[in-house]
């Protein structure tokens, strides 16, 4: 277990928690604002990888394929929002959860029925294609840097746009009293529909970067959904900075635990069962992480109510 | 009999008299769609107690159904290869007898529900939701990466297990065994309703502050509801391995836990037969549906997105006309 094999374990996990953080961050955003748990945000995800992968093998340019996926998810996410989403934001959150696991349904069979179950497969631009020497002779692929510095970019992004401007003041209005900013002529309607667009456009985005180093194929937004569910229970739902900081923590436990957990048992157990023992304990690590949280703090770390 | 036990009692009338004619017909496929369509009823019967009546929308049934599929299919699996499932502490044989798996299943769904609902229960709203998701997420990811009973995989026993007096391989047969249990859970959750404890327990979901007020503590009437609706739902998975003969990852999955809360809602929540009009339902569209293409489960969403957003009460709050709970 050398520093450098380290080194780029961590590298992975901030990579991996920066794309959970782009679907996090929308998710929290809708929840914080509008009070709406949404199952559909990975079909969003996904909405945002197919985008890309048509209009990248269309055109030949990745990223013509990278802005398809913003304005595909963020499409998606209006069209969604104004036929079915605000008829639920005053019903409770079963039908919440069932009317988005209807959407579910509908996009990944549509999906499926346009693009059939193979997994489309993308090939990276050709700027990002290679591999970055670090500092400390590490050397590693100049894409997944790109997504963590494409996560860092989307953050300070996110901050500057909740904390300092105007539609920032307005979102976080709406989630303080929605009355009161609908009294004071904000068209409430109009606000809601914006930043259910914002967050699928960023799981969009999220959606296209992963499917570049992974593949695109239907379904693939599910697993990354309850991933994100992990971390903002973790973080506290409706924060940005617990998006944040969970999907950094998330990120981070997952890869470390499935690179060295294993090898960790193998120092007191035969090679195979430390094996199968490290990588099923590794694949239930962020399940027990959340669990703990959830002893200590209810309302995770950065929540104000439970 | 008031209107709503008419429904009930129509309903379950209508399951068994499918299945007769099914028989008289010589139509044993029908007969095996309908058993189906009773262990998923009883898995949602596990699952209204808690959702219906108590008001917790656990989004990890799959996860006491999984457990249920999975002690079924090990101790199968056990009793075929004639080695032992455990020899720590005490020397735990295989078996294929179904009065020994129920209980064993029930047992341990229970035990998982106590964990799960302990932990999930500190939360509520949409916490509750979430952690009761990921809980059962993790046993998926458990089943997937621990090789020793298939993984990925899943596992296969090629033999029904077996009931005292009865042949489990005719399907008329197992189908009894089902719509005995189905029929006993119903019963059971028509009881439990009644009871003391399920006017806490609906107390407690209606006005919480007011059930503190007149000292029932939510917590332990709710954890209580919670293990009792694992076991139920942990039974039906049993059954479920049985029927197919065959567990796998897929039992514990979200899509699984999605099916069994659609189950419960299509045919109407905190209804008694509402889980078996729903299962029902559910079995004939994907039938129906699934004849007429091949991406059917778009189809189901669409209707599914319908009842949500223009018929809340479900099939059995249409049939009631529409009245409330």
């Amino acid at each position: 277990m050398s520093a450098l094999l380290v080194a780029e374990q961590v590298l992975n996990g901030l990579q991996y928690g920066m794309m959970l953080f782009l679907m996090a961050a929308g998710l929290t955003l809708v929840f914080g604002v509008m009070g709406l748990i949404n199952l559909a945000h990975g079909a969003l995800y996904m909405t945002g990888a197919f985008a890309c992968a048509a209009v990248a093998a269309a055109t030949g340019s990745f990223w013509l394929g990278l802005a398809a996926s913003l304005a595909a998810a963020a499409a998606a996410g209006a069209l969604v929002e104004l036929a079915v989403i605000r008829r639920l934001y005053a019903r409770d959150h079963l039908d919440q959860v069932l009317a988005t696991f209807a959407l579910i349904l509908v996009f990944s069979e549509t999906t499926r029925w346009l693009f059939g179950s193979f997994p489309l497969y993308l090939s990276l631009p050709a700027a990002l294609s290679g591999a970055v020497s670090l500092p400390g002779g590490l050397v590693y692929p100049a894409f997944r840097l790109a997504i963590i510095g494409i996560g860092i970019a989307v953050a300070a992004f996110l901050f500057w746009l909740i904390g300092r401007t105007r539609l920032g003041i307005r979102i976080r209005a709406g989630e303080a009293d929605r009355e009161m900013i609908a009294a004071l002529g904000v068209d409430i309607g109009r606000l809601y529909t914006l930043v259910f667009a914002l967050g699928a456009a960023l799981a969009g985005l999220a959606g296209a970067l992963v499917g570049t180093i992974q593949s695109v194929q239907v379904g693939m937004g599910e697993p990354v959904l309850i991933l994100a569910f992990v971390v903002i229970v973790i973080g506290g739902i409706g924060s940005i900075r617990g998006a944040l900081v969970g999907a950094l923590v998330v990120g981070m436990t997952d890869t470390l635990g499935k690179a060295f957990l294993p090898q960790l048992f193998a120092l007191a157990m035969e090679p195979s069962a430390a094996r199968a023992v490290g990588s099923a304990l590794a694949s239930m690590l962020i399940y027990i992480l959340m669990a703990a949280v959830l002893i200590v703090r209810p309302q995770g770390l950065f929540g104000a109510r439970a | 009999m008031s209107r709503a036990a008419i429904i009930d009692a129509g309903l379950f009338a209508t399951l068994i008299a499918v299945v007769l004619v099914a028989q008289a017909a010589g139509e044993p496929f029908v007969i095996t769609l309908a058993t189906k369509a009773a262990i998923f009823a009883l898995a949602g019967v596990g699952l209204n107690l808690v959702l219906g009546y108590g008001g917790l929308v656990s989004f990890g049934h799959a996860a006491f159904f999984g457990i249920g599929g999975y002690v079924a299919g090990i101790l199968a699996s056990h009793a075929m290869s004639g080695q032992p499932v455990a020899t720590f502490p005490f020397t735990m044989q295989g078996s294929n007898e179904m009065l020994a798996i129920w209980p064993m299943a029930m047992l341990l769904a229970g035990l998982a529900a106590l964990a799960i609902g302990a932990l999930s229960l500190r939360t509520s709203g949409v916490y509750f939701i979430m952690v009761t998701l990921a809980f059962a997420q993790m046993l998926y990811y458990f089943a997937i990466s621990w090789p020793a009973y298939g993984g990925e995989d899943g596992l296969s026993f090629y033999v029904r297990n077996t009931f005292p007096g009865l042949n489990t391989f005719d399907p008329i047969q197992f189908f009894a065994i089902v719509a005995v249990l189905l029929g006993l859970g119903l019963l059971l959750s028509a009881l439990i309703v009644r009871s003391r404890f399920g006017l806490a327990l609906r107390a407690a979901r209606a006005a919480p502050g007011r059930a503190v007020a007149v000292g029932i503590r939510p917590f332990g009437i709710r954890l209580t509801a919670f293990v009792i609706s694992g076991m139920i739902t942990g039974l039906a998975g049993a059954l479920y391995a049985d029927l197919n003969r065959f567990v796998s990852p897929t039992m514990l999955s979200w899509h699984m836990s999605g099916e069994i809360m659609v189950f419960v809602i299509l045919g109407g929540i905190g209804r008694l037969a509402g889980p078996l009009a729903g299962a029902g339902a559910y079995i004939l569209l994907e039938h129906l549906l699934g004849g007429v293409s091949e991406y059917w489960q778009a189809l189901l969403g669409l209707l599914l997105l319908v009842i949500v957003l223009f018929a809340p009460g479900g099939i059995v709050g249409m049939l009631n006309g529409g009245r409330g709970r």
